[in-house]
């Protein structure tokens, strides 16, 4: 069976671990050394040869987009580093750089190099406060230590908490001082991002995966995960499970195999649904328990990586109400730049609360459906989409359970039921 | 700059093969098919945005499909693409019917009481586009409507359908980003910060190309349906930019006028002034039936053969001189000129009613006449050099030609003046800084070449030797110059003839093959040789006794410097007066005849390249005539024919008179007035007028005027110290004929300069002060 396989979060548990003693204690900035050391291009070639994969979600080769910087441009060149970390269930990058943030900084110093960019922005949602002191005492640190400040500078930039900023290009235009609204490309960030300038803009966890990679060899990381997903990742689990938190495995382990090192689902309670990569992917059910969580894996059974936030739901939990609180959070998130997902979104929360509240028929799954159809594939960017991903994939797995809605005149769950206070005091 | 060949590229659109120029969006290439894809965001002179996604469609690109359809606004087309549109996908037509169903979820439907009923792109596409009843059943977006973003401009948020197309005009095209999109979601707003309204001079342009009925005009509102209105398409008639018009009509009733599309001159946008100053035209004190002064000195009601006898008989009785303002046709200024060399036998004509000079006289002659620069080498040029002009105040569309062009490639843009303007700034524009009246040295010093263009405003005539120091730089760097006058009717009425130096064509007075050209045309024995004398000139000699009769057609004599004296002169002279409503000039004249304004006739203006757009009368069942049908009675009536009854005939014959291919008359060199020394409460006065301000055309539009940038004296920082204010505080400026009281500002000015605007509410310089540029003024703290 496989194990875990803590690289990022190999000393999360040392008290101390998100200083820059503890980190260089355990090697850090050693990687930095030999990155400036070797010639960018190579460095580049070390990450493609690695097999890293974006971790954002759209798993899209790291190494391959940091070739795309065009060199020699005589133009400056920008890393941005996402860590607008928002979609719901997701909480590995705050752990991250609650951990170790040092890691992220001396990622930001080798891609810098790869791509010949001086500047990294991170861009950090707005609502993590504690996070947010965390990295900026650590950028001060490096820069006390002389770390940084030596060609490479850092910024860290406070979103004021929009979900659409986490679109990269959103992401860019925020940063710009403008309302986070995505960018039409062509032209990709690579070629005018940040500023109209070549830009890199990378996951928290792409970057903090780099400096292993560097120190190990791309074999080394090469060694671990499936065919086409190489390395290991942070999955996130939560929900109803005894032990929610950071599971760190290769690529490719089956939720089987998390819910096993965690501890299972809550006592009494068995699986019903799951996110495998937040709520924009289409959720799975109990019959996914063995599908290999890497890229392929779980395209090949209808969802998508995304994430890894891995949200367990049990036999408690309405379906219907959970996909309705999760459309909710989208028509509140839609930005407003593209008519299906703004409208759409306003649209579907109605449609969602009556079924809930069973008012309607069965025809109002099938326009249900017919409106997700005319919204996935036709938004501007993927926000549209990911509002359609749970509602279709509910109704796919759990048609019966909105009929029962219907015919029962209203939700037929207990939702207390569903908490992890129930049964607390009663 | 060789121009490159551009490559075409052949793509299938719908099973038909097209070729279009690389780089064409496939919306568009679809349109050369005759295919037309819905569409709301799209605007074929706005960068692509992508957002209402109407336009999607089907692509593959040699056999590989896109996994979803794609707006084709944002698209351009590739070697071996096939698209298919709603017509051949079934995938695009759903998606389109999907979206159209989306955008009415919610949208009031109120079209009943909506202006754009009838016009609407999403009423006409939700017919073509959408399905015949919509499944939303549930609550729609409310929001308090409307709201005024301007005192002319108010927006219906329930309506918007977020396109963004007002947004993107005003930055792109107009560069006045004060309306922008706020929240997110269906919440989603177009917005103004607080206490900013959108007050920019080209604002009609949003409510012209919102798609739905969010934005409308506070003149428009309510007042007609569109399908009860006679369009007509027209010329603007407020400054010499050359907008290509529409206006609409209903029941005899001018209600509404809209930008026209011409690629060469306006593209398709016009300024506010253009669109909405036109209530001059149905003002209730109109004049409609002629007037003469009676024994007790009253204007009385005359019949038309009465009235046309007097206004003979005083004419023919003594020697004669015509002003004619800057505002007639080229027809009618043909007939003015016409009327003065036969009817009268003078060359005292001039149609400047404006501060002019001698030497401005001789530049038209010799430098504007006839010339032939035009927009499109503000496109081509390497820079562009202002001098005496700000095209954002007085030939707006220029403005907006040259903005283009900086916002595409950074055109250089070098003005020199007294301060800096909004338009500077937002042109990004070398300013160079000079004090009043010492302006030549600096357009001495600039460095062009022959791809440069010179623009040079009509105030420039207010500093001696400007003008001949930019006809110098023209000369020596072989850089193409053109004078853009703020008015109309200028150009035309400078190819007409209507100035004492020239006769129609370029021909100058002087020159007798030319005279002789036109007498053989006008079947006249000769022509007077004399240079006429100019406006100041005929006011002196009705002082001098030397000219006892004018025929004034469109002049306000408050434009005049000195006006006092020309005033005196109206009442001194035997006048004949061509108006379109009471003036200063009817209320001295003894003999007063109504004319057509703008919309009730037709004609054509010549706008600053001299370029002609004709129109036809708007309004077909006015009594009102052209002023050169009158000219005509009256020269009947006289005993001379100028043969010119009607516009066609006037037409006609205009077309027969080639440009004068004979030497041009030359200019003489005029020397800058030497720099003047100030005390210390003593400043040189700057002015131009504002494209909103108290000009009479834009009489009885409140709501316009209330977009009017706001009224204050500029000094600069040093000056400030001195006088002990800050922003806001009042400034008493005053000259021996008196003084205005105006809230300070203070900007980027020359130290010895003060500027105000020449005549806006609070600050009518010619009247108030009688000086706008170069002379001293004292100002101190008021």
């Amino acid at each position: 069976m496989t194990k875990l396989a803590p690289v990022l979060s190999a000393h999360w548990d040392e008290k101390d671990s998100f200083t820059l003693e503890a980190y260089k204690r355990h090697g850090g900035y050693k990687a930095s050394e030999k990155a400036l050391a070797m010639d960018p291009d190579a460095v580049i070639q070390l990450v493609k040869d690695s097999g890293l994969r974006g971790r954002g979600g759209a798993g899209f080769p790291t190494g391959m987009k940091w070739g795309f910087i065009p060199q020699g441009d005589n133009k400056d060149h920008y890393l941005v580093v996402n860590a607008d970390e928002s979609e719901p269930g997701t909480c590995k990058d705050t752990p991250l750089l609650m951990a170790n943030p040092h890691v992220l900084i001396e990622g930001c110093i080798i891609a810098c190099h790869a791509i010949r960019a001086k500047h990294a922005f991170i861009y950090i949602r707005g609502e993590v406060t504690h996070v947010v002191r965390r990295v900026n005492q650590a950028i001060a640190d490096a820069y006390a230590a002389g770390i940084l400040g030596n060609g490479i500078d850092v910024v860290l930039h406070i979103g004021a908490g929009a979900y659409i900023c986490g679109e990269e290009t959103a992401l860019l235009d925020s940063l710009e001082g403008f309302r986070g609204q995505p960018r039409l490309r062509p032209p990709f960030p690579a070629i005018a991002g940040l500023y109209a300038r070549p830009t890199v803009v990378n996951n928290v966890e792409s970057i903090a995966s780099v400096p292993a990679i560097v120190m190990n060899g791309a074999e080394w990381y090469q060694s671990m995960g499936t065919e086409k997903s190489k390395g290991t990742t942070l999955y996130s689990l939560s929900g109803h499970v005894v032990n929610p938190g950071q599971f760190e495995a290769p690529l490719g382990i089956t939720l089987r195999e998390i819910l096993e090192l965690s501890g299972g689902v809550r006592k009494g309670h068995k699986l019903k649904f799951w996110t495998p990569g937040g709520s924009s992917t289409p959720l799975f059910t109990d019959e996914h328990l063995d599908v290999p969580l890497d890229y392929e894996g779980v395209a090949a059974a209808g969802s998508m990586l995304g994430t890894k936030a891995l949200q367990i739901f049990d036999e408690t939990t309405c379906v219907v109400r959970a996909v309705l609180r999760w459309t909710e959070f989208y028509k509140h998130e839609s930005c407003g730049k593209c008519t299906p997902c703004r409208e759409g979104t306003w649209w579907l929360v109605q449609i969602l609360r009556d079924l809930e509240a069973g008012k309607g028929t069965e025809a109002d799954l099938a326009k249900l459906l017919d409106l997700c159809d005319n919204i996935m594939g036709r938004s501007f960017c993927a926000l549209g989409d990911g509002a359609t991903s749970p509602i279709t994939s509910s109704i796919k797995y759990f048609r019966d359970e909105y009929i029962a809605h219907l015919t029962n005149g209203g939700c037929p769950f207990d939702p207390v039921a569903s908490t992890l206070f129930v049964g607390a005091g009663a | 700059m060789s121009e490159v060949a551009v490559e075409m590229i052949t793509v299938v659109i719908d099973g038909f093969e097209v070729t279009v120029p690389k780089g064409t969006l496939v919306i568009r290439a679809a349109e050369q098919l005759g295919i037309q894809i819905p569409r709301f965001c799209d605007h074929p002179l706005l960068d692509p945005v992508g957002a209402c996604r109407q336009c999607l469609v089907d692509i593959e690109i040699n056999g590989r499909a896109f996994p979803k359809p794609q707006a084709s606004c944002t698209i351009p087309v590739e070697t071996g693409m096939i698209v298919k549109t709603q017509l051949t996908s079934t995938v695009a037509e759903k998606a389109q019917r999907g979206v159209m169903e989306l955008l009415l979820v919610n949208h009031p439907l109120d079209c009943p009481v909506c202006d754009k009923g009838g016009e609407c792109p999403l009423q006409n596409q939700a017919m073509s586009t959408g399905q015949g009843s919509s499944r939303f059943e549930g609550v729609k977006r409310t929001f308090e409507k409307p709201i005024n973003i301007s005192s002319q401009v108010l927006l219906d948020r329930e309506r918007c359908v977020l396109c963004a197309r007002c947004t993107r005009f005003s930055e792109q095209i107009a560069s006045d980003p004060f309306i922008t999109l706020n929240e997110r979601g269906a919440l989603q707003q177009v917005g103004i910060y607080e206490n900013k309204p959108f007050e920019s001079y080209f604002s009609g342009n949003t409510v012209q190309i919102c798609p739905v009925g969010a934005l409308t005009g506070a003149a428009y509102r309510f007042r007609a349906r569109p399908f009860d209105l006679v369009s007509t398409p027209s010329a603007c008639e407020h400054c010499a930019s050359g907008c290509d018009m529409r206006t609409d009509v209903r029941r005899g009733k001018t209600l509404r006028r809209l930008a026209g599309e011409d690629a060469s001159v306006n593209e398709e946008w016009n300024c506010d002034k253009g669109r909405w100053a036109f209530k001059y035209i149905t003002a209730v004190d109109r004049l409609k039936v002629p007037m003469i002064r009676d024994e007790s000195g009253e204007l009385v009601e005359a019949s038309w053969p009465e009235a046309l006898a007097v206004a003979a008989e005083g004419l023919k009785a003594q020697k004669s001189a015509v002003l004619v303002g800057g505002r007639t046709t080229h027809e009618d200024a043909y007939g003015y000129s016409k009327f003065a060399r036969l009817a009268l036998g003078t060359n005292d004509i001039d149609f400047r009613a404006r501060v002019t000079s001698d030497e401005e006289r001789e530049f038209i002659a010799a430098h504007v006449v006839n010339s032939s620069t035009t927009y499109r080498d503000i496109d081509k040029a390497d820079q562009v050099l202002l001098v005496g002009f700000e095209p954002e105040e007085e030939s707006p569309i220029v403005f907006l030609r040259i903005n283009k062009q900086f916002r595409k490639r950074a055109l250089k843009v070098v003005s020199i003046g007294s301060k800096e303007s909004i338009a500077v700034e937002k042109l990004k524009a070398q300013f160079i800084k000079v004090a009043p009246g010492q302006e030549a040295a600096a357009v001495s010093s600039q460095n062009l070449t022959d791809k440069s263009v010179i623009l040079v405003g009509e105030r420039a005539s207010e500093s001696a030797g400007v003008l001949t120091a930019v006809a110098g730089l023209a000369q020596s760097s072989g850089a193409k110059l053109a004078w853009v006058p703020r008015r109309a009717g200028e150009r035309g009425a400078i190819q007409a003839g209507a100035i004492g130096n020239l006769l129609p064509g370029g021909r100058p007075v002087t020159d007798a093959a030319a005279r002789n050209e036109i007498a053989a045309l006008w079947s006249a024995n000769s022509l007077p040789s004399n240079i006429g004398r100019s406006t100041s000139e005929i006011i002196a000699a009705v002082h001098s006794d030397e000219i006892g009769a004018l025929l004034v057609g469109g002049v306000d004599p408050l434009d005049l410097d000195d006006n006092h004296s020309a005033l005196a002169a109206l009442d001194k002279a035997f006048v004949v007066s061509l108006e379109i409503a009471p003036s200063a000039v009817t209320s001295r004249a003894d003999v007063v005849l109504p004319v057509a304004a703008v919309t009730e006739k037709s004609g054509s203006f010549l706008n600053w390249e001299g370029r002609a757009r004709s129109f036809d009368a708007a309004v077909n069942d006015s009594l009102n005539r052209s002023d050169l049908r009158i000219l005509s009675m009256i020269a009947e009536e006289m005993g001379t024919s100028i043969n010119l009854g009607t516009v066609t005939a006037a037409t006609k014959e205009i077309a027969t008179i080639k440009d004068w291919q004979g030497e041009r008359s030359k200019m003489k060199s005029v020397s800058a007035l030497p720099q003047q020394n100030l005390s210390t409460n003593e400043a040189l006065i700057t002015s131009w007028r504002r494209l909103l301000d108290l000009g009479t055309l834009q009489e009885g539009e409140e709501n316009l005027a209330g977009t009017a940038r706001q009224t204050a004296a500029v000094i600069s920082e040093k000056r400030a110290q001195a006088l002990g204010v800050a922003d806001g505080d009042l400034l008493k400026i005053s000259t021996a004929e008196g003084f205005v009281t105006l809230p300070a500002l203070i900007e980027n000015i020359h130290d010895d300069a003060l500027w105000a605007p020449r005549n806006s509410r609070g600050s009518q310089l010619l009247t108030k002060l009688n000086a706008v540029h170069g002379e001293v003024v004292t100002v101190v703290r008021a």
